[in-house]
């Protein structure tokens, strides 16, 4: 098919809604970083693999180059611009901050998408877990060591956060 | 990377979809979670007219038991199998292969239809399928038909669904409580399509082997029951030595190709040793 017309579609991200004229064959990925200008989520293999593009679809942590932004509608998507919240981090940011979990950063939003999601439903994860967990997003400068102490840190944050508020 | 234009059609009913299939000819393709068809589409190796997105048919989406039989919905995502409590008492088997595919956010997306209808020799749901003898259901235009796994697999990429179809669910046969079962692959990177994978269920009477389920992908265009090289060892105590020598059986029957990279030779080595560790677990789970 040579031509398709733009469609108007609605798209929410972090509790907003943007009104768009985009293909369908727009990738989430492309829309949240040209059409919405939310560039936080990075584009790296463009075909499901390197988990750099992970934003969360209706909580769930969901590949953008895998998901067309037409196919949004009526889901939330939320992406890495709404983890801190009035410039303060969140455990897990400030954890991969205190930890060295990061060098150039580029995987970073992916893998804080990626465990904001996972550590809501596991908070007491294996390093096994976590290991799992953390194959579906490639980082090429730490070689993991500590994203996964950070996880872990993180994870012993948000226990003792929840025991607090139980409390 | 970005995929040729494509028209797209969001369905309400899988009537709809059925429809809107048949009236696309050749060109529509249906979109479940994507996992596979994504890739294809950014890469332009799949450029349909339309794509007819199946993701608001939730009611394609459940695990349910019905008689000696679980029945679960095409548009079922991997990480609903993997975490099923019921998948884990009725068809351990399935939830064990489950929680091997992809990546954590893979699974949250992907579906067990869109695993089947793609078919790669290499994925776990072809596998289970094959190694259970599940049931295929598929819809089409004003009916639907029942085709068994051996039937529904027909090459590499390659199955019986008619351009007009779509699979509605899959009934896998139930594993008995008594019954061990171990799922078991080697890739080169956690995450990566299986070089070999094994799945297989084992019953014992006592100390001996009464009956053996065996799959093996990686060696065939399809996945493979092995169920007829196992068959004359049927009726041994079961033991480590029982499990090598069928390890050593299977070896010797399997026929891989070298391809670029993986000779066959090195296919047939890890299908032993794929083998002989899921019969070991296995047994260990049925004396369990």
């Amino acid at each position: 098919m040579s031509h398709v017309e733009k469609r108007a579609i609605t798209l929410t991200v972090n509790g907003k809604n943007h009104e768009l004229l985009v293909e369908p064959r727009k990738l989430l990925a492309d829309a949240l970083r040209e059409d919405c200008r939310l560039t936080g989520t990075h584009v790296g293999c463009e075909h499901g693999v390197c988990g750099a593009c992970t934003v969360l679809v209706d909580g769930k942590p969901v590949r953008s180059c895998l998901t067309y932004a037409i196919q949004m509608e009526g889901h939330e998507v939320s992406t890495i611009e709404s983890v801190a919240i009035e410039g303060i981090l969140s455990p897990l940011q400030q954890a991969l901050h205190e930890a060295h979990g990061l060098q150039c950063g580029f995987c970073t939003p992916g893998i804080v998408m990626t465990f904001e999601a996972f550590l809501k439903i596991n908070p007491a994860p294996s390093e096994e877990e976590i290991r799992d967990v953390l194959s579906g997003n490639l980082c090429r400068c730490t070689g993991y060591q500590n994203i996964v102490k950070a996880i872990q840190q993180a994870a012993a944050q948000i226990r003792r956060n929840a025991d607090h508020v139980a409390a | 990377m970005k995929p040729a234009a494509f028209d797209y059609l969001r369905p309400s009913s899988l009537e709809e979809a059925l429809q809107q299939l048949a009236a696309g000819g050749d060109h529509a393709k249906v979109i479940a979670g994507g996992q596979s068809l994504g890739p294809m589409l950014n890469m332009r190796l799949a450029m349909p007219s339309a794509l007819i997105d199946l993701n608001d048919l939730t009611e394609l989406a459940y695990i349910r038991e019905g008689g000696a039989f679980l029945s679960i919905g095409a548009l079922t995502r991997h990480e609903q199998i993997a975490g099923s409590a019921l998948v884990q008492a009725r068809c351990p088997l399935l939830g064990q292969a489950a929680k091997t595919i992809g990546h954590y956010a893979i699974r949250q997306r992907g579906t067990i239809g869109g695993s089947l209808a793609h078919a790669d020799p290499a994925a776990q749901f072809p596998l289970i399928a094959m190694t259970l003898g599940a049931e295929i259901e598929i819809a089409c235009h004003g009916g639907s038909r029942r085709v068994p796994a051996s039937a529904f697999f027909q090459s590499a990429m390659t199955t019986a669904l008619a351009p007009d179809e779509i699979i509605r669910c899959v009934h896998f046969p139930t594993i008995s409580v008594h019954e061990g079962t171990s799922f078991q692959l080697f890739n080169r990177r956690h995450g990566d399509y299986a070089i070999v994978a094994v799945a297989v269920t084992v019953a014992l009477e006592g100390e001996r082997v009464v009956r053996v389920r065996l799959g093996l992908s990686g060696v065939s265009a399809i996945p493979q029951s092995c169920d007829d090289m196992v068959r004359p060892l049927l009726g041994q105590v079961a033991n480590a030595a029982w499990a090598a020598e069928v390890a050593r059986a299977v070896r010797a029957a399997v026929a891989p190709e070298d391809d670029a990279g993986i000779t066959a030779v090195y296919r047939k080595e890890l299908t032993e040793k794929l083998v002989q560790q899921a019969l070991e677990r296995a047994l260990s789970r049925a004396k369990g």
